[in-house]
């Protein structure tokens, strides 16, 4: 029997993996023109990212910031919101993150300022979100402009915010360090094999528990019901009793918390202080992970491990082959998107009439 | 000394309008033709460096600026074959070309020129500015002079083209049979469809006029204004261009004065810096350069005016059987 539409195995695995392929490809022949072995740089890059143990130890690291801000963006395509705004999100968090470390990390335990770091964080995401879910939702203004609006605003913020965080004496622009009650204990305190001193954090633990929790939240639960019915067909959700505008704001709320969130792991699993530019694309690269893994939780995890994986080996691979500099893997990251995301139904044509003539045969 | 301080505020707002114009015209044809054009940023990155690496190479601003127009024609083709043909996601498709072009430009310029991502001085292959008839006689004149020859006069050649585009966009939008069949396309192509338009043609025909306006505001930043491709030297210059677009409803004249608008406070922001104001003391660069994004949030909000986007924006065409 034909088969007009593809299988979900198709549309789920197969078309992202043509379209990564795809993507890398590209790639390839770019470092092929810039004078370098393409094979041989994946396999250093596949090295230094994967099967090196402190090498993984760093991907998990960058996967866990990019868990979050992949899902900041997964859940308002849910709602058919495109946040564009997870860096500017992200950023806040940071901020929020910090006020609380500098306010109380002198008289609280680890026990205390961690959850705070973690709720301080969420409640500046969000806050920064819920003005543009607010004007999509009240006065119709896009939240995809505002959002644009909202990562510059941030950014001039916190330039003007962190020169007045600097201590005294200090050059670079970026708060003092936090107390060490305030670090995240790093996950190779119990795991030796990650290596020493490697960033990997419970935070990791962290991005996992909040794919369970979007998992459940999106897909069995009658919040996630009215949310996916507001992405699908806002009219029909709208004819079926969901208040639409409420939905709207609650989820940008809850995507501007999740990119907040996305700073506990950068800065309390690393760093201890907030710099400048901390959030580095962090919630660009978000898009690209909820577009890649198709808004779903084990697909956001694995494109996020693949960012952080491109990142880490992305770097080592730029200290051996100077032709092949860190820029390279933003290149790549725009390729994957316009692939994986923009392009997405490229080859379904041809793979359903690969299935068609496999399925008549039989 | 406040006077001339304000009048070197004019000047430099009509020095850094034009990057913002041309591209903001790019994203007129494009968006009312019915595709969003959030990659004007990467199409101005890619003509930037295009333009100064060639003007570079061959010691000549004209070369380079063609060059550039090639760049950036062929990244909208590439927009418009994923927006229209493809029919993806046209926000995600000019994400993807933003930061793919963040990273490639840096990328070339850096195995071309090993100087850490920018290109060499262009020295002589900068555009020269023009100067106008009889601003020696006047030049000399208080008030009159300085009009003459800093404010009308004194800039290059493409300063002057982008001011020139405004009355060209508007006939051609507004008064030419392409400009009725484009904003058809933009407002219900299924009408145009039936009218016998194609509104496919329609689209690619205005992203690549899209283009080619796009690659002067990265030609302008590389070859006038700094003499040199530095990495991401846009610096959001094409999101600010579709701000103003949205500020100006698209519509050609409101657009071109969003820009002027987002010129102005990039100039007094440049000029505010460390200088002590009465009253209010030393405002910093940074919160005045969020001035212009939280005017645009307002009129967005519909505080000010209400934004009316042509109907069809964003939404690919399936052509009804």
């Amino acid at each position: 029997m034909k088969t007009t539409e593809l299988p979900r195995w198709a549309s789920g695995f197969v078309l992202p993996v043509l379209n990564l392929l795809s993507a890398l490809l590209v790639s390839a022949l770019v470092i092929h023109l810039l004078g370098e072995s393409p094979l041989e740089s994946l396999q250093i890059l596949v090295n230094s990212a994967v099967i090196n143990p402190e090498g993984l130890s760093y991907t998990l690291f960058y996967a866990s910031t990019f868990v979050f801000t992949g899902l900041a963006v997964s859940i308002a395509m849910k709602a058919g919101l495109f946040n564009i705004g997870a860096e500017g999100q992200m950023y806040l968090g940071g901020l929020g993150l910090t006020l609380a470390m500098l306010s109380f990390d002198a008289t609280l335990s680890g026990w205390l300022l961690i959850p705070l770091a973690i709720v301080a964080s969420a409640v500046f995401g969000a806050a920064w979100a819920f003005i543009p879910g607010y004007l999509q939702a009240k006065r119709g203004s896009h939240v995809v402009v505002t959002t644009i609006m909202f990562n510059f605003i941030a950014a001039g913020l916190m330039n003007f915010l962190i020169l007045k965080m600097v201590p005294e004496g200090d050059q670079n622009p970026a708060s003092r360090v936090f107390t060490d009650a305030a670090a995240i204990p790093q996950l190779s305190t119990w795991l030796p094999f990650f290596g020493e001193n490697t960033p990997l954090n419970l935070a990791f633990l962290l991005a996992l528990v909040a794919l369970a929790i979007y998992w459940v939240a999106v897909s069995r639960s009658s919040w996630g019901y009215k949310l996916q019915a507001t992405g699908l067909n806002a009219h029909a959700a709208h004819y079926a009793g969901v208040r639409i505008s409420r939905t709207i704001i609650v989820t940008m709320l809850i995507s501007g918390g999740l990119a907040g969130l996305a700073a506990v792991n950068s800065i309390l699993g690393s760093t201890h202080y907030l710099s400048l530019n901390f959030p580095a694309g962090a919630g660009f690269i978000g898009i690209a992970i909820a577009l890649m893994g198709r808004q779903h939780p084990i697909g956001i995890l694995l494109s996020a491990v693949l960012f952080g994986a491109l990142i880490q080996g992305g770097f080592d691979l730029s200290l051996e082959k100077p032709n092949i500099p860190q820029e390279t893997f933003i290149f790549i990251q725009g390729l994957i998107i316009l692939f994986c995301g923009a392009m997405e139904n490229m080859y379904a044509p041809a793979v359903l009439k690969l299935i068609n003539a496999t399925r008549t045969k039989g | 000394m406040e006077d001339f301080q304000f009048a070197s505020i004019l000047v430099s707002t009509i020095r850094y309008a034009p990057v913002l114009i041309f591209a903001a015209m790019a994203g007129l044809f494009a968006e009312r033709s019915g595709v969003v054009d959030i990659g004007l940023e990467g199409k101005i990155l890619a003509s930037a460096f295009v333009s100064a690496g060639v003007a570079y190479t061959y010691q000549d601003p004209w070369i380079g600026i063609a060059a550039g127009i090639l760049a950036s024609t062929a990244l909208a083709l590439v927009q418009a074959f994923v927006s229209i043909t493809q029919k993806g996601n046209q926000l995600v498709a000019g994400i993807a070309i933003n930061i793919a072009m963040s990273g490639l430009t840096f990328v070339v310029a850096q195995y071309f020129f090993q100087q850490g991502g920018r290109t060499p001085d262009l020295g002589e292959a900068r555009l020269s500015t023009v100067v106008l008839p009889g601003a020696e006689l006047v030049a000399g004149v208080p008030g009159l002079g300085w009009f003459w020859t800093r404010l009308v006069g004194g800039h290059s050649p493409l300063v002057y083209f982008a001011f020139a585009l405004l009355p060209i966009v508007h006939w051609v939008l507004f008064h030419s049979r392409f400009g009725l069949r484009l904003r058809a396309c933009g407002e219900n192509p299924h009408a145009a469809d039936a009218a016998g338009i194609s509104v496919q043609r329609t689209r690619y025909t205005a992203m690549i006029i899209a283009g080619v306006l796009c690659s002067f505001s990265g030609a302008y930043l590389s070859i006038v204004q700094s003499g040199f491709f530095l990495r991401d030297m846009s610096a959001g210059a094409g999101y600010l261009a579709l701000t103003a677009l949205v500020f100006g409803n698209w519509r050609p004249l409101h657009t071109v004065l969003g820009c002027l608008m987002f010129g102005f406070f990039a100039a007094v922001q440049i000029q505010i810096e460390g200088v002590d104001l009465p009253v209010v003391g030393r405002i910093p660069g940074s919160l005045i350069q969020m001035i212009p994004y939280i005017v645009t949030v307002v009129v967005l909000a519909g505080l000010m005016a209400k934004s009316v986007a042509p109907k069809a924006l964003g939404k690919p065409f399936v052509k009804s059987r």
